[in-house]
């Protein structure tokens, strides 16, 4: 037996997994993109214990970071993109608390945070890159420097360096801080019984995201039998030992798709849209979909089975063909 | 000639400087249209991938996001973030990216990140997300703009995404040593830039804008004495936009 069955205790609920892991202040890195694959299960429960003063890390994030941050639940923010695609070019909530000062950030590119995930996952302090040179994502820093002393800062948002390999002419290359976030929170597709887990579609930063982190949380679809999800291994995506709790919830990413599971709920995601508009719209929001549910069960029963039905993905395609999108 | 709108026009002529055999770097959008219909008319074997790792999807649907479902169906490979950025940077492939922006100046650089200081803006927007990535490792970019004097200013109040910097050889001296935008289109008409001093100039008026308007909706002087009428959309254009790529209107106003 070369593998024991992971232990029973590492399957537990979103609770669970939010007051066990996340405390106030923790520094998460969210997986997923814009509408696709955003942990939300754990971000409804996130809102649900106030946790507060979160340090969020992601690259392209929407739905799941907007909630939080409209919430109160974040206190900084390092981020390439807050927007959610055509339902929200720029998400409502990201902006109005940029725009009113009630949340610290700092602006990088896509790469430049994938880098640095990536730079985490290797255990190297930073990477280069070419990217940014010429911007202002070099020239401006968002974080004030009180703030750059603290853990899991860094003391400087990048640095200018001449590559050091040639002598004679110039070539400027940015280095860019590892993120070694407290805990990463992924939603996937499927966790075999043994926790290992299996990302469909699109893994967009996500592998990089839990190698980064000191725990991973992975939320899932379906639990499947250790046999089965051992008989295709080329399509696996994270081996079970760096996994510190399975959350077993289907319909977990509920408004943004699945691949091959749902797809994004359009409807949902206008109508939130609208409500984020405004304070009071937005708090009858989160009294309706998050405060007023226990369960992300609760909030499917509130989200109803027709809709649901409705948002299937297409076996063949992998998402919903011909879904009212307007 | 059947009417048509700027957006048409728009989408039209950026699919027009595409070439067979690209690899298109896409945003969602305009950029979508403009790809797809280039697709379908002339550069058949251009390849469509997104910096979320969705690479030649066979795009039956529009994607409303990059991160849309549609991006993962029928594609020749799923990948990640870091996947798709090396191939935006390769040095093998002529990459064509698609930006847009809410400013832009006479070099090409460009902002999409927010209006007013930095640290306390009246308006911001969504950020770089791969924006200033492509502009600095894509081998070419193409801009899309609405044309406003408070758009193409000479200083934009962030610089994202670099076009050309400083103009000249800065861009070269600042480490970038490929890429660079080749055309900004706007709702007006289509610029490029010179390729000594790297400055914006007025190449084509769309059918029924005057150059002079150009130049008046743009906040930094700008050279419109070469500038030449636009080829209006032919027919064909027109059905394949509307009737093949957004039957649906979900971008297509």
């Amino acid at each position: 037996m070369n593998q024991k069955a992971v232990s029973a205790d590492k399957f537990m609920t979103p609770a669970e997994a939010v007051s066990r892991f996340i405390p106030n202040g923790a520094q998460i890195a969210l997986g997923g993109f814009t509408i696709n694959r955003n942990p939300m299960a754990l971000i409804h429960e996130i809102i649900r214990q106030n946790v507060r003063d979160l340090h969020v890390v992601c690259h392209s994030h929407g739905q799941g970071l907007d909630l939080l941050i409209g919430a109160g639940c974040v206190g900084r923010l390092e981020i390439a993109y807050g927007g959610n695609g055509r339902f929200a070019p720029t998400c409502v909530r990201f902006r109005k608390a940029i725009e009113q000062g009630k949340i610290l950030w700092e602006d990088y590119s896509n790469y430049q945070m994938s880098l640095r995930f990536l730079a985490g996952a290797l255990g190297i302090p930073f990477i280069p890159t070419k990217s940014g040179l010429g911007t202002d994502l070099l020239r401006r820093e968002g974080f004030p420097r009180e703030i750059r002393t603290q853990r899991k800062v860094a003391p400087r948002k990048c640095v200018l360096l001449q590559n050091p390999f040639l002598e004679k002419e110039d070539d400027p290359v940015v280095l860019l801080p590892a993120l070694t976030p407290d805990v990463a929170l992924i939603h996937s597709q499927q966790v075999g019984e043994d926790g290992t887990v299996k990302i469909r579609g699109l893994t967009f930063a996500d592998l990089e995201q839990a190698k980064s982190a000191d725990a991973v949380i992975v939320t899932c679809e379906e639990v499947v039998p250790r046999s089965h999800i051992r008989s295709d291994p080329d399509h696996n995506s994270l081996p079970p030992f760096l996994i510190d709790a399975v959350v077993p919830i289907p319909f977990g990413a509920h408004p943004t798709a699945c691949f091959f599971y749902y797809d994004y709920d359009a409807q949902h995601l206008n109508h939130y849209r609208k409500m984020a508009e405004d304070d009071q719209r937005f708090r009858e929001y989160l009294a309706q979909w998050v405060y007023g549910v226990k369960t992300h069960n609760e909030y499917l029963d509130r989200v109803g089975g027709a809709r649901l039905a409705d948002i299937r993905a297409d076996s063949v395609l992998g998402y919903r063909k011909g879904l009212e999108r307007r | 000639m059947d009417s048509y709108s700027h957006q048409e026009m728009m989408a039209i002529s950026a699919g027009r400087l595409i070439r067979d055999g690209d690899i298109l770097f896409a945003g969602t959008g305009i950029s979508m249209l403009a790809t797809t219909v280039a697709k379908r008319i002339h550069a058949p074997a251009a390849v469509v991938f997104f910096e979320t790792g969705g690479i030649d999807p066979s795009l039956e649907e529009l994607p409303l996001a990059v991160a849309d479902p549609r991006v993962m169906s029928g594609t020749c490979l799923n990948s990640g973030l870091i996947d798709a950025f090396s191939i935006v940077g390769h040095r093998r492939l002529h990459t064509v990216a698609f930006l847009g922006a809410a400013q832009i100046d006479r070099f090409g650089n460009i902002n999409s990140t927010c209006i007013g200081p930095y640290e306390k803006p009246s308006i911001r927007f969504s950020g770089s997300g791969g924006a200033c990535d492509a502009g600095c490792l894509a081998a070419e970019v193409i801009i899309f703009m609405q044309h406003e004097k408070r758009r193409f200013v000479e200083t934009p109040d962030y610089l994202t995404s670099p076009g050309w910097v400083k103009g000249g050889d800065s861009r070269k001296r600042a480490g970038l040593p490929r890429g660079g935008p080749i055309a900004v289109v706007s709702n007006l008409g289509i610029m490029k830039f010179n390729a000594n001093s790297r400055e914006m100039f007025l190449a084509e008026y769309f059918p029924g804008i005057t150059p002079e308007r150009i130049a008046e909706h743009t906040g930094f002087p700008i050279d419109i004495s070469g500038a030449i009428e636009s080829v209006p959309p032919t027919l064909e254009e027109l059905r394949i936009l509307r009737e093949e790529i957004d039957p649906q209107k979900l971008i297509l106003k």
